[in-house]
């Protein structure tokens, strides 16, 4: 595949590279004079020198030939203008861009340019798969007994505020061994009352974890993620 | 009407204020807080003052835009340094927020052109350059 990049960064450097290495056919634009200098050093007559966005660059490239176009540079406006002109202009079938900003995703939507992809997008919905606000802590696990015991903090809004422990409505294969509150723990029975703020410990079969854990997450948090 | 200007340099801070003069209600996006001192020149009473509205934020910013009033501007001029972000914040300008008045400064003829062939209004000073130069240079030598 004939593919042209545009922007010489640390993306699109190591992107050229990789896409080299895999057999592809690739040019790569840069703006910056000496970073052209540095980066051609390597790439050779595979990088060349010229604002990506003019059109006599993106045609010195071949960019009427290209079967991709891939716009990495570090603005925005810059990344879509490239695409929108490779796609209606040009005519490539393909094209991939850089959303430096996710603010402005909405704008590479607006205009047609996808897939735009962000970086940022991305490390923050891993964050936010990895870090859930009332997410169970996992104090043992027991894989060889298919054990488990995890602790949850019971969220104001959640089902389980206020509940009797036998009202809980936990699913069968999981127990409550005991309640955190106010710095001292004890073993409930099925009338102890569960209070917002409370820190519950709850053995179970591995794989019930997400249907637990929705009783004591806020209201509403399931429908949200 | 009203006039939102995004990019408040020589370009857009002259017509704000010839728009101004003509009472039209007029807004300023620039993302220089610096840049209303053009508006001022030449003035003793400031742009504010005299009516005008200024923003600070970057053209591609939709919060700062809305702050502006894009909902309900009736023309969007884009004359901000770069021609990339006026061809950008102008289709958004247009698709988005239906202005129905959309014009945008393009320094570069090449872009210009394709642009106005897709429906955007450009204006393109450098070609009006090159062409009132080459009428200068024929009547010279003629």
């Amino acid at each position: 595949m004939y593919m042209v990049v545009v922007g010489a960064g640390k993306v699109g450097w190591n992107l050229a590279r990789e896409l080299i290495d895999r057999g592809n056919e690739v040019t790569l634009i840069e703006s910056n004079p000496n970073r052209y200098a540095v980066v051609e050093e390597e790439l050779e007559h595979a990088v060349q020198q010229g604002d990506g966005s003019e059109l006599w660059v993106l045609e010195r490239a071949g960019i009427e030939r290209a079967d991709m176009v891939i716009a990495v540079t570090g603005d925005d406006e810059d990344n879509i203008l490239i695409c929108q002109v490779a796609r209606e202009k040009y005519e490539v079938e393909r094209v991939i861009s850089r959303c430096n900003n996710p603010r402005n995703l909405e704008h590479f939507e607006l205009l047609g340019v996808r897939p735009a992809i962000s970086a940022t997008n991305l490390i923050l919905r891993l964050i936010e798969h990895e870090v859930p606000k009332y997410g169970p802590l996992h104090l043992l696990d027991l894989p060889q007994e298919r054990l488990e015991i995890i602790e949850l903090e019971v969220a104001d809004t959640s089902p389980a505020a206020g509940s009797l422990v036998r009202d809980l409505g936990l699913p069968d294969g999981s127990l409550v061994i005991s309640i955190l509150r106010d710095g001292t723990g004890f073993v409930p029975l099925g009338d102890s009352v569960v209070e917002p703020d409370d820190e519950v410990l709850v053995v179970l079969d591995i794989g019930l974890e997400a249907k637990v854990a929705e009783r004591f997450a806020p209201a509403g948090a399931n429908e949200a993620a | 009407m009203f006039v939102l200007i995004v990019g408040s340099g020589r370009v857009g801070s002259a017509i704000a204020k010839t728009m101004l003069g003509e009472g039209h209600e007029v807004s300023v996006l620039d993302e220089d807080p610096g840049a209303i001192a053009l508006l001022d020149i030449g003035r003793d009473d400031s742009w504010e003052d005299r009516g005008g509205s200024f923003t600070v934020g970057t053209a591609l910013e939709i919060d700062a835009l809305i702050e502006a009033g894009i909902e309900r501007a009736d023309a969007f001029v884009a004359s901000t340094d770069g021609d990339n972000t006026n061809l950008v914040i102008a289709q958004i300008a247009q698709r988005r927020f239906n202005i129905e008045r959309v014009v945008v400064r393009v320094l570069d003829p090449a872009r210009a052109k394709w642009y106005s062939e897709q429906g955007l209004m450009t204006i393109c000073p450098t070609q009006t350059a090159i062409e009132l130069l080459e009428a200068a240079v024929r009547e010279e030598v003629a």
